[in-house]
C-alpha cells in the first residue's frame, strides 16, 4: 500500500514537471496564464500545509496564518527591494524570520487553548496589515501602498517563458517542503506532535515536552506559510496591506477544512480548491448572467458558499477523507 | 472530398475577406474586438472592505446594456466582464492576467482602487494593454512617458490641492496656514500639491503641519496644536471620520480660521452633519461633479436624465448616492473614446483618441467643466469648482478653477 502511494506520488511530480515543457505543442492549453495559476495554487497548498501542521498534526487552531503568509511576503518584498537579494535567497530568510516570529507567537499561545487561541490568531491577522502601514516602518514596508518588485527571471538562458520558470520554482520548492512535512510526521518528532493533538495529558505522562513541540510546532507552521507566502510576493511582484485582509486567513481554513484536515494530499487539493473554485464561481455567476441571460444576480460569493455546504455536507471528512472513503467503498465492494 | 472542399471554401472566402478588409484600409482589431463586439475588463470590489464602492462597477455595467440595447458603439456591442477582486491587489493580478490573456479583453476601463491599480500598472504597460480612466484619484496615472498606456480621470489630489493653495493667495489677507494631514500616500499627494500651488514665495506661509494616523481614535490633540498656532486658514486633508472631528472641534476650541476641506470628506451625510451643521457653515471645498442631493440640480436636464435612466437601468438603487453619477460620467467618457476609434480598434488607436480629447462635453460634470487631454496630458479633469457650506448643503461660487496644462 505503501509503496504504490509512493508511485502514484512520483508519477503526479513527474508529470507536473514535464507536463509544462509541451507548451510549445499546445501553447493554448498550457497558457502562461494557466500555468500561473496553477503557481498560485501550489502556493496556496503550501500555505495550507503550513496550517495544517498545526492544526491537523498538533491539534492547535489558528484563524490568523494570513499575519505570517504578510510577514514572509513583505521579508522577501524588503530584501528584493531594498537589499536587492535575489528572490530565492528570500525564500530561507522568510522561513527564518517566519518560524522566529511564529515561536514566539507560540509561547503565549501556550496559555491558551482551543477557541481562546483562535481568537489571539485572529487579533494578529487583523493587526498586521495595520502594524505594516506604521509610520515607522513606512520606509521598509512602503505604509499603504506597498512595494512594486520584478518578476523573477529565467536564469542561464533557459527557454523558458517567466511564467514556466516561475512555476518550476514554486514547484520544485513545494516538492522539498511537502517531503521534509512527509519525514517529519513519519519520525518520533512527529508522531509526538500528533499524540499531543490525540492525548494531550498521555503525551505529557510519556515524557514528551509537550511545550516544547507546541511552540515548535507553531515555528514550523509559520515558517511554511511564510514560505508561501514569499513566493507570492514573487509570483505577484507586489505586495500591499490590502493583500493580506482576514480573508485570507479564512481561504486558508477554508482550504484545510476542505481540503482534509491532518492530511498532506488534503492539503494540495485544499490549495487548488480554493483558487480554482474563488475563480470558477465569479465565472459561473457571470456565466448565468451574461450567457445564459437568466435574471439572477448572484454574488461569485454566493456560488462559492453553496459549494461550499454541499462539499461540507457531502464529505464532511473533506475532499482527501471523502475519496479515501469512496476508494474503500469500492474495494470493499470487490 | 467533402471537408477539404470546405476548408478550402473557407480559406478562399478568408483570404476574400483579409482582401477586402485591405481595399477599405478601415477596419483593424486588436485582441477583444471584432465586426460585432468589444470586450472591455474591470475590476472592483463587489466584495470585503471596500465593497460599498462595488456599486459603481454595476453602475457601468448598467449603462453597457443601455448601450446594447441601443444598438452598441458603430455597430459594435459591449461585452463588459466584470470581476471581484475583494480590494485585494494580490487578487486583482490574477484577475487582470485572466482578463488579459484568457479572455483576451480590448482594454481594461475603471479598474478601481489605488492599491490595485498599482499592483496591475507594469504588468498592462508591459503587455500594451490600454489601462483606462481608472477609478482613483492617485497623481501617478498620469504619466504618459514611463506609463504610455495607463490614464487617470477624476481630478487627481494633486491637482486640487494646487487649487485650494491658489485661492487661499487670492482672497486671504495675510494667509498664516494651518495643515491637518492623514500621514499616508494620499495625505501627501495632496500636501504636495497645495506646496506647488502656494509657489516658492509662499512655502513660508504655513505655519503649522501635522499628521495622523488613518487608525488613530481621535485628531483631538493636532486640533489643540493647529489652533494654538494662531493660523487664519485651517487645510484639512482627512478621510471622513477624522474630517467630522476636526471640524467639531476646531468650533470647540472657538478657533475659526478660513476652513478648506478636501473633496474625499465633503459628504454631507457622513462629514457634515455628525460634525454638527452648524459647526461647518463657510467651510470651503472644491467639486466637479453635480451633487445628486444639491438642490439647484434638481430641475436640470442632465439630471433629470440621469435620474430616468437610473430609474430604468438601476431600479431600486439609491440615487442619492455620488459614486453612481461618477460610474455613469467616466462610462460616458469611455463611450465617447470607443465612438471616436471607429472602425479601427486597435489598442494604439484606443490609446490615441483617449488622449486627443478637446472641450469634450461630459454629461454631469458641472457646467463649463469639460474633458481635455493630448499625448503629454494624461488629466482627463482637471478643473473643479470651488463650493461653500451653507445650512444643509453646499453652494457652488466663482469660477471655474483650473490646473490644466
Amino acid at each position: 500500500m505503501a509503496s504504490t502511494s509512493k508511485k502514484w506520488v512520483l508519477g503526479i511530480v513527474v508529470l507536473a514537471f514535464v507536463v509544462p515543457l509541451l507548451k510549445p505543442i499546445f501553447p493554448d492549453a498550457i497558457s502562461d496564464y494557466r500555468l500561473f495559476l496553477v503557481s498560485t495554487m501550489i502556493i496556496a497548498s503550501i500555505a495550507v500545509l503550513g496550517l495544517n501542521l498545526l492544526t491537523g498534526f498538533n491539534g492547535q487552531f489558528s484563524l490568523g496564518h494570513g499575519a505570517f503568509y504578510a510577514v514572509g511576503a513583505y521579508t522577501a518584498a524588503v530584501l528584493m527591494d531594498q537589499l536587492s537579494v535575489p528572490y530565492w535567497a528570500t525564500i530561507p530568510a522568510a522561513a527564518i524570520v517566519c518560524f522566529i516570529v511564529g515561536y514566539l507567537f507560540g509561547l503565549p499561545a501556550l496559555k491558551l487553548e482551543g477557541h481562546y487561541l483562535a481568537l489571539a490568531t485572529f487579533a494578529l491577522a487583523l493587526a498586521v496589515p495595520q502594524i505594516l502601514k506604521y509610520k515607522w516602518l513606512e520606509g521598509l514596508t512602503g505604509g499603504v501602498q506597498g512595494i512594486v518588485l520584478n518578476k523573477p527571471e529565467v536564469p542561464f538562458g533557459l527557454p523558458l517563458s517567466e511564467d514556466q520558470w516561475l512555476y518550476y520554482f514554486c514547484l520544485v520548492v513545494m516538492v522539498i517542503l511537502f517531503w521534509a512535512a512527509a519525514n517529519m510526521l513519519n519520525s518520533r518528532s512527529g508522531r509526538a506532535m500528533m499524540a499531543i493533538r490525540d492525548q494531550y495529558m498521555a503525551a505529557d505522562t510519556m515524557g514528551i515536552d509537550t511545550a516544547l513541540y507546541k511552540t515548535v510546532t507553531f515555528g514550523i507552521s509559520a515558517a511554511y506559510t511564510g514560505i508561501a507566502g514569499a513566493l507570492s510576493a514573487s509570483a505577484i511582484a507586489f505586495v500591499a496591506p490590502d493583500s493580506f485582509n482576514i480573508f485570507l486567513s479564512i481561504k486558508f481554513l477554508i482550504g484545510l477544512v476542505v481540503g482534509g484536515i491532518g492530511s498532506l494530499t488534503g492539503s494540495v487539493i485544499g490549495g487548488i480548491f480554493y483558487v480554482l473554485v474563488d475563480n470558477s464561481a465569479q465565472a459561473l455567476s457571470q456565466f448565468v448572467k451574461n450567457d445564459l441571460g437568466l435574471p439572477f444576480d448572484l454574488s461569485a460569493y454566493t456560488v462559492f458558499g453553496v459549494l461550499l455546504i454541499a462539499i461540507i455536507y457531502l464529505m464532511p471528512m473533506g475532499i482527501a477523507g471523502g475519496l479515501f472513503m469512496a476508494w474503500r467503498k469500492i474495494r470493499g465492494a470487490r | 472530398m467533402r471537408r477539404r472542399d470546405f476548408v478550402g471554401g473557407a480559406g478562399v472566402s478568408a483570404a476574400a475577406l483579409l482582401l477586402a478588409a485591405e481595399v477599405a484600409g478601415q477596419k483593424k482589431y486588436d485582441d477583444g474586438a471584432s465586426d460585432t463586439e468589444i470586450k472591455i475588463g474591470h475590476t472592483g470590489p463587489y466584495s470585503g472592505p471596500a465593497s460599498s464602492l462595488g456599486i459603481i462597477g454595476k453602475c457601468i455595467e448598467a449603462y453597457w446594456k443601455s448601450v446594447n440595447e441601443a444598438g452598441g458603439i458603430n455597430g459594435r456591442k459591449i461585452r463588459f466582464i466584470s470581476l471581484d477582486d475583494g480590494y485585494s491587489p494580490a487578487k486583482t493580478v490574477e484577475l487582470v492576467r485572466q482578463l488579459v490573456e484568457q479572455e483576451r479583453v480590448f482594454c481594461l476601463f475603471d479598474t478601481l482602487g489605488t492599491p490595485s491599480n498599482t499592483a496591475i500598472h507594469k504588468y498592462l504597460n508591459q503587455k500594451k494593454v490600454p489601462q483606462l480612466y481608472v477609478a482613483s484619484a492617485a497623481s501617478k496615472w498620469g504619466k504618459p512617458k514611463e506609463f504610455p498606456w495607463t490614464m487617470g480621470f477624476q481630478p487627481d489630489y494633486h491637482t486640487e490641492g494646487a487649487i485650494y493653495a491658489r485661492h487661499i493667495l487670492a482672497n486671504v489677507e495675510e494667509p498664516r496656514i494651518a495643515v491637518l494631514m492623514q500621514n499616508d500616500d494620499y495625505g501627501k499627494d495632496y500636501w504636495e500639491g497645495f506646496r506647488q500651488g502656494l509657489g516658492a514665495n509662499a512655502a513660508g506661509k504655513v505655519v503649522k503641519h501635522v499628521t495622523y494616523e488613518v487608525a488613530d481614535p481621535t485628531v483631538d490633540s493636532q486640533m489643540i496644536q493647529l489652533a494654538a498656532s494662531g493660523a487664519n486658514v485651517f487645510f484639512n486633508v482627512t478621510t471622513p471620520k477624522a474630517a467630522a472631528q476636526a471640524i467639531r472641534k476646531a468650533a470647540d476650541l472657538g478657533w475659526k480660521p478660513a476652513h478648506y476641506l478636501n473633496i474625499v470628506s465633503a459628504s454631507v451625510g457622513t462629514v457634515m452633519k455628525p460634525a454638527g451643521l452648524e459647526n461647518g457653515q463657510g467651510t470651503i471645498t472644491a467639486q466637479y461633479l453635480k451633487d445628486p442631493t444639491d438642490p439647484q440640480w434638481a430641475d436640470d436636464p442632465e439630471m433629470k436624465a440621469w435620474r430616468a435612466w437610473m430609474s430604468r437601468w438601476m431600479p431600486g438603487a439609491v440615487q442619492a448616492d455620488a459614486n453612481y453619477v461618477f460610474a455613469y460620467a467616466v462610462t460616458s467618457v469611455m463611450h465617447e473614446t470607443l465612438k471616436k476609434c471607429g472602425d479601427e480598434l486597435t489598442r494604439e488607436n484606443l490609446m490615441r483618441q483617449a488622449a486627443s480629447h478637446q472641450r469634450l462635453h461630459v454629461p454631469l460634470l458641472l457646467p463649463g467643466i469639460t474633458v481635455n487631454t493630448s499625448p503629454t496630458d494624461f488629466y482627463p479633469v482637471q478643473s473643479m469648482r470651488l463650493a461653500r457650506f451653507k445650512g444643509e448643503s453646499w453652494y457652488l461660487f466663482g469660477d471655474i478653477v483650473s490646473a490644466e496644462g
